[in-house]
């Protein structure tokens, strides 16, 4: 399936979770906040959430900001 | 000398934001360093407790061994406080610092900032009420970034917000308190924290607004873009002790003329 990343198409196997996506991103060991369509889920529904065709990924960090 | 004449005045009363208290009045920003160790080094040096970042989406395939900025700036040892610094509107604001409190495990503190328009950076007051009552209702502890004018100051107050924090000039311009008698109206009236947020350029800017009396100075780029940056964190961190140790002294009165300091009598003339 394809699924959009941050603004850019990502192809991810059928039924992949968001921990997957995760684990592809090697982010798993920091700290990271998802939206899927707009909506926030949380760290503990990331390996229950199945991600759809053409859902709109959000991943963000913190960075220096002032 | 083994005891210096500070140690024996009264310690000052701490900085209150959201029932948790501070010893350093002075908050700083995590932007436009050179590089992670550079921040971490001034941020160090600044002795600032609450510290800003910004919310920002992951590069997909940057190389995971690449320290993150809160590996270097870590939330046990500093007050982080996400910003919703590039947000335009009250919609991507909230959406931000819901994004970053996800981000850092319900950490709910946050400083709300919406603009008005690139040239200005100034802040949107409309979309900035929106988004500050949105917040609060979800429970946020919200330091909102507003104009210097008194009568929204005390709105966002009144609405809830944590700390009131007018800029002392546009960000990044570096021109200082361009209207201290707006701060000192915001001042009187406060019953929150009210800090400057931009518009510090270098340190007697940070020493006129504790000199006001204000809670606290929120900097950024007067840090980062100095030619020595831990310098000039170290040099403001001097500024805002000693501007808060002249408000506590509380300053001679202004006069037009001169007055002699020396007694007249005895004079041999």
């Amino acid at each position: 399936m394809q699924i959009k990343v941050n603004g850019e198409s990502l192809e991810l196997a059928d039924n992949a979770t968001i921990s997957v996506l995760v684990t592809q991103m090697l982010l798993e060991d920091q700290r990271y906040a998802i939206e899927v369509n707009e909506e926030i889920i949380s760290r503990s529904q990331h390996v229950t959430h199945f991600l759809s065709d053409g859902d709109q990924v959000e991943v963000v960090q913190a960075i220096g900001g002032g | 000398m083994t005891n210096t004449v500070s140690s024996s005045l009264p310690v000052d009363k701490p900085l209150t934001v959201a029932g948790k208290e501070y010893k350093s009045r002075l908050l700083v920003g995590t932007g436009k360093y050179k590089d992670l160790a550079e921040t971490k080094a001034a941020i160090e040096m600044s002795g600032a407790e609450i510290v800003t970042v910004a919310v920002r989406r992951t590069n997909i395939g940057q190389n995971a061994d690449e320290p993150n900025l809160l590996d270097v700036i870590s939330p046990d040892r500093y007050t982080i406080l996400p910003n919703t610094a590039g947000c335009y509107t009250a919609k991507d604001a909230v959406r931000t610092c819901k994004l970053a409190r996800e981000l850092l495990g319900g950490h709910d503190l946050v400083k709300l900032e919406v603009l008005g328009d690139q040239k200005t950076l100034y802040p949107n007051v409309t979309e900035t009420l929106i988004a500050a009552e949105t917040l609060i209702k979800d429970g946020f502890k919200v330091m909102v970034y507003t104009t210097d004018d008194p009568l929204i100051a005390k709105r966002l107050e009144e609405m809830g917000c944590v700390a009131v924090m007018p800029l002392g000039a546009p960000i990044r311009s570096g021109l200082g308190i361009r209207n201290p008698y707006n701060i000192k109206m915001i001042l009187e009236n406060a019953k929150v924290p009210i800090l400057v947020d931009a518009g510090v350029g270098t340190a007697s800017d940070a020493s006129i607004a504790m000199e006001l009396g204000c809670g606290g100075v929120l900097m950024n780029t007067a840090i980062a873009a100095a030619k020595d940056p831990i310098r000039m964190a170290n040099a403001m961190r001097l500024a805002v002790e000693s501007g808060r140790e002249a408000w506590l002294a509380g300053r001679m009165p202004r006069k037009l003329y001169a007055s002699a300091s020396s007694p007249i009598d005895g004079l041999i003339i």
